[in-house]
């Protein structure tokens, strides 16, 4: 804590290059939150079981990186990474189901919503499942690379 | 700097949000070329049949029940719509299943639409109507029989019924019927704009109205 809070003081009025990382982790969940409730709130898809598994990780994340950014604290990976770390595994697990690697009749999710039903196709291949797993893969990287810069 | 920088980023998300749920609605608004944009979604949600060209700037809404006989009279109606002006109408059906028992038979239309074979299946509802209901009430031991008629796979069929989407649909287009004040059936509107008064003249002439007013001849 005392090293952080010397950290913060030595860098005040200029960006520390690891704040700006961090900060970079919290637009991508950040976004990707919103972006979620845009997909059900405007859009109107329903979401699935699995999607609400990953919100489950992706939400507390907002907060949880946004109040390690204030004064940056570098032990928000302790409580992050798990948190990202589950969102990427249940993407990981969805993307899987949703191109048919994993068969359908192994999910978890026949009553209601399909985890499989297809909403959306930016560009012809990027669905809902692989933006989610887009987002939490960028967000491990830059937890794991803030870790090891910080501790150096 | 920093608490400037976040700030800035939470204004720009929350901004951000907001326009972009403007442009959807009012680009789908725009795109279904009619109705109220708080309204659109009433007339056709993401999870109703649709017919014809995507292009297409006539929307013919249908609440439709199959147990209805005026609803199969008025069937080929919609075909002809279709043949008449190619790529400029589409077809939208909408279930207010009010029969008894009827909404069991939108759930065999649902589940036969989960093996492609929607139109099909609901030809074959109507063209043997009269088979499968009795003083308004309908039959359903004797709709199953005729489902191999079309090449659906029964089996399939009995489970596919059972998805709880196809409750969740029939409920949204009951609620949705409520709404836009649909009493009987069949309910048309003619890109938000509904049959009144009642008849196959009538809605010849509303569908062509539209036409003329979405694709003005060009002279």
């Amino acid at each position: 804590m005392i090293e952080t809070h010397e950290h913060d003081r030595s860098t005040a009025g200029e960006l520390d290059p690891n704040w700006v990382l961090l900060f970079v982790g919290w637009l991508i969940c950040a976004g990707a939150a919103s972006g979620s409730l845009f997909f059900s709130y405007v859009m109107e898809f329903p979401p699935c079981v699995l999607c609400w598994y990953q919100r489950i990780c992706l939400f507390p994340l907002v907060i949880v990186i946004g109040r390690g950014l204030f004064p940056l604290d570098r032990g928000v990976v302790k409580y992050a990474l798990p948190l990202t770390a589950g969102g990427w595994l249940l993407a990981a697990y969805h993307n899987l189901l949703y191109t048919g690697i994993i068969p359908a009749s192994l999910q978890p999710c026949t009553q209601g919503v399909s985890c499989t039903e297809e909403y959306l196709e930016l560009f012809g291949f990027v669905s809902i499942p692989l933006l989610s797993l887009l987002a939490f893969t960028a967000l491990a990287g830059i937890l794991i690379v803030f870790n090891r810069r910080s501790l150096a | 700097m920093k608490c400037i920088l976040f700030a800035g980023a939470c204004i720009v998300l929350v901004l951000g949000f907001v326009l972009a749920a403007n442009y959807y609605r009012t680009q789908r608004a725009e795109d279904l070329g009619f109705m109220a944009q708080d309204d659109s979604a009433t007339f056709v949600r993401p999870h109703s049949p649709i017919r014809g060209s995507e292009d297409a700037r006539v929307y013919i809404v249908k609440f439709t029940d199959p147990a209805c006989e005026t609803c199969a009279a008025f069937s080929p109606y919609m075909q002809q719509a279709l043949n008449s002006f190619p790529g400029r109408v589409r077809i939208v059906i909408r279930y207010a299943p009010f029969h008894q028992g009827a909404d069991k038979v939108v759930e065999i239309l649902e589940a036969a639409r989960m093996q492609g074979k929607y139109w099909e299946t609901l030809e074959l509802l109507y063209k043997h109507q009269s088979e499968w209901t009795s003083h308004h009430k309908v039959q359903l031991h004797r709709v199953w029989p005729l489902l191999s008629e079309v090449g659906l796979d029964v089996e399939r069929l009995r489970t596919d019924v059972k998805d709880p989407r196809i409750a969740r649909i029939i409920e949204q287009d009951l609620a949705d019927g409520r709404a836009l004040g649909v009493r009987k059936t069949p309910g048309f509107f003619v890109n938000g704009k509904p049959l009144e008064p009642f008849g196959a003249q009538p809605l010849a002439a509303l569908i062509k109205a539209e036409i003329a007013a979405q694709y003005p001849p060009i002279d």
